[in-house]
């Protein structure tokens, strides 16, 4: 059995005066124990409020939450705020995309470390620095029982996120959520990051859940992929497939866009046409459409349906990419 | 920290030695002057040039002036036209009465308006909150003078709840000891004494504490919004942590920080606010020195209330710096 179920997981914000808007619309994702699910898309298509949802986290007003988010066999969604209280940080730790704001500036790092182990473990606050200083330690941050007592400013943007991934898994979590965890860092601290977590969920057989814009972080990283766009699943593949063989023109432009080390000095990357911007509703038709190149008539009138494309596929599209058409060449600027 | 401490007092230095050459060119153009006052009807030119050949105030201003600071360094203001006394003396026995009254109504202002600033911020955008928000802009725009003179009417001459005026019954006789009038009665065991004294301080300190209340309220309820929507707060709650621990460690320490500053800055109004008190209750502190100085011009005592008053303004905001850093580690670099 997964891990975590997420069926037709739907979030729906209600603006005083505005209608409803779906961010998350019907998103369903299976996580196995140990395995590495990549969500990805663009800024803005939904990724952060999934993840939020699962979590429990959304703001208390102004959202509905419909679907199911089964953790194994129990559903977190129809758990009160206290029964969600007792699981985050013990079940399901998540790590967030700002390791500076992500972290209180008033209090020590050491304090933010035993808090976890004290609210899950029963710790008393010695015993809990000890291990703190050898979590610290576990993520690459040298001199740890020094930096326990420092403030979030006194470390670099990289010994910070090493800090909350350290929090997160404090309490050795079955799953991890990973929400753009390296997009505020330096390239080379981006690196250094996702093997961190790469070796961590490898040693300890959690499962992640890796949120990012970036294929680039997905490659080295996630067994199964989804691909977002504005709310929905666009494409679902096992990650060598893929790349390999992107069948949806939205993550065929995204696979296009990845700057390559290979390729030559102030070579044009491929970005994709447009803004989210230019999306039309769901209910109207295929959102990506006034996007796509390979849009048709009927990708603006019929809402594409998901469907199974064979070998653990699914594609939301009227008229994928053939299979064997390369992604430098094809999209259009 | 000390280093910090010692560089901000000799940073008041200059400012307290600018305020007393403006404060002291602004008593002697203010028309009339202590010869007339002291001489009243009896007024002649004549008169009033000899008196001014004794109080010295025939001499250059400057001159006048440098003695004045001379003697101020070493300690000495003078003494007052009016009672002829020391005007430090004079200004010591009245200090307690001002003091405790200040001291009182900031207590109240502070212990109510943090709980409620942060009750209304986390129930934002309902009853209570808006509620509060309208109390709070009622309170802010009643005059002080107009507030005291209700409480008394209502509360004092009506109901007879509390005491109209004064600090003490006459019947009470109540040994002193530090002049404060609720402290004494505790330290001599005259119980009924303390008793009598908070029957007396409850209405001035409600009135002079209800525009700081006001304020502390407002500012309390905005800093808390902002906290609560802060990164760190969602990363407390990824973690499991209890509310209480969330809004004691996390929310409440954060939000605090712009709250001390304003009641830093508060000093000053709370100053002004307890002379006006001081007027309406009969309560015979700084209040009632300050107001017979002005009418009859007694130079040395209004220069030592008002340089006073400058230099518990420095000292307040100094302390205000002192509190912040400790909560604030990034300051204390
Ligand atoms: N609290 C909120 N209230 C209203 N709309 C929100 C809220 N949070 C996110 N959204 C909207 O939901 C959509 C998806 O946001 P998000 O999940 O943060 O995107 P991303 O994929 O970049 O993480 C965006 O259009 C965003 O404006
Ligand atoms: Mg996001």
């Amino acid at each position: 059995m997964a891990l975590l179920e997420v069926r037709d997981l739907t979030v729906t914000f209600q603006r005083k005066g505005s209608a409803p808007f779906n961010a998350v619309d019907g998103v369903s994702f299976d996580v196995d124990p140990g395995q590495t699910v990549g969500l990805v898309g663009e800024s803005g298509c939904g990724k952060s409020v999934t993840s939020l949802a699962i979590m429990g986290l959304l703001p208390k007003r102004g959202n509905r939450v419909g679907g199911t988010v089964s953790y194994e066999g129990t559903d977190l969604l129809t758990l009160s705020d206290r029964q969600m209280r007792d699981r985050r940080g013990r079940d399901l730790g998540m790590v967030f995309q700002d390791p500076l704001s992500s972290l209180n500036p008033v209090i020590p790092i050491g304090i933010q470390v035993t808090e976890v182990l004290e609210r899950h473990r029963g710790m008393a606050r010695k015993k809990a620095m000890v291990e703190a200083a050898g979590l610290l330690d576990k993520v690459g941050i040298p001199d740890p029982t020094r930096r326990l007592t420092e403030y979030p400013h006194q470390l670099s943007g990289g010994m910070r996120q090493r800090a909350l991934i350290a929090i997160a898994l404090a309490v050795q979590p079955r799953l991890l959520i990973a929400d753009e965890p390296t997009t505020a860092l330096d390239v080379t601290i981006q690196a250094q990051i996702l093997a961190l977590l790469k070796e961590l969920v490898t040693d300890s057989g959690t499962a992640l859940i890796m949120i990012t814009h970036d294929l680039g972080v997905v490659a080295g990283l996630c067994d199964e992929v989804n691909v977002l766009y504005a709310g929905r699943v666009v494409e679902k593949a096992e990650r060598h497939e893929l790349f390999a063989q992107p069948r949806h023109p939205y993550t065929h432009g995204l696979l296009a866009s990845i700057p390559r080390l290979d390729g030559a000095r102030g070579e044009r990357l491929n970005p994709i046409r447009g803004s989210v911007s230019d999306n039309i509703p769901w209910d109207t038709g295929c959102a990506f459409a006034p996007r796509c190149p390979n849009a048709l008539e009927v990708c603006t009138q019929v809402t594409p349906p998901q469907e199974d494309i064979g070998g653990g596929r699914l594609l939301r599209c009227h008229n994928p990419v053939r299979p064997g058409t390369p992604a430098v060449e094809e999209v259009s600027v | 920290m000390l280093r910090f401490i010692v560089r901000r007092l000799l940073q008041a230095i200059p400012t307290l030695l600018i305020l007393s050459v403006l404060v002291f060119a602004w008593l002697r153009s203010l028309p009339g002057g202590p010869a007339g006052a002291l001489l009243g009807d009896k007024a002649t030119p004549e008169k009033i040039e000899a008196l001014n050949k004794v109080l010295g105030l025939d001499q250059p201003l400057y001159l006048q002036y440098f003695k004045f600071l001379g003697r101020v360094l070493t300690g000495d203001f003078g003494n007052s036209l009016i009672s002829g006394e020391s005007v430090l003396t004079e200004i010591g026995r009245a200090l307690p009465a001002t003091i405790e009254l200040s001291i009182t109504a900031l207590f109240f202002a502070v212990a109510l308006g943090i709980p409620l600033g942060y009750l209304a911020a986390s129930n934002k955008g309902r009853f209570l909150d808006n509620f509060t928000v309208i109390g709070t802009l009622v309170g802010v725009a009643v005059p002080v003078f107009f507030l005291g003179i209700l409480l008394k009417i209502v509360f004092a001459q009506n109901l007879g709840w509390f005491a109209p005026s004064s600090r003490q019954s006459a019947d009470i006789d109540a040994t002193r000891v530090t002049g404060f009038a609720t402290l004494d009665g505790l330290l001599t065991g005259e119980f009924d004494a303390t008793l009598d004294a908070l029957w007396h301080l409850v209405l001035p300190a409600v009135a002079l504490a209800t525009i700081p209340l006001a304020i502390i309220v407002r500012i309390t309820r905005a800093s808390v919004l902002d906290v609560l929507n802060e990164d760190f707060v969602r990363t407390a709650n990824a973690k499991g942590l209890t509310g209480q621990v969330v809004r004691r460690r996390h929310v409440l320490r954060n939000a605090l920080l712009p709250v001390s500053t304003t009641i830093g800055l508060q000093t000053g109004l709370l100053l002004g606010g307890a002379v006006l008190t001081e007027k309406v209750f009969v309560w015979g502190g700084i209040g009632s020195l300050l107001a017979q100085g002005i009418e009859r011009r007694d130079y040395p005592r209004l220069q030592a209330l008002i340089l006073l008053g400058a230099a518990v303004y420095v000292l307040v905001n100094l302390l205000v710096d002192i509190s912040y850093a400790l909560i604030d580690p990034r300051v204390r670099a």
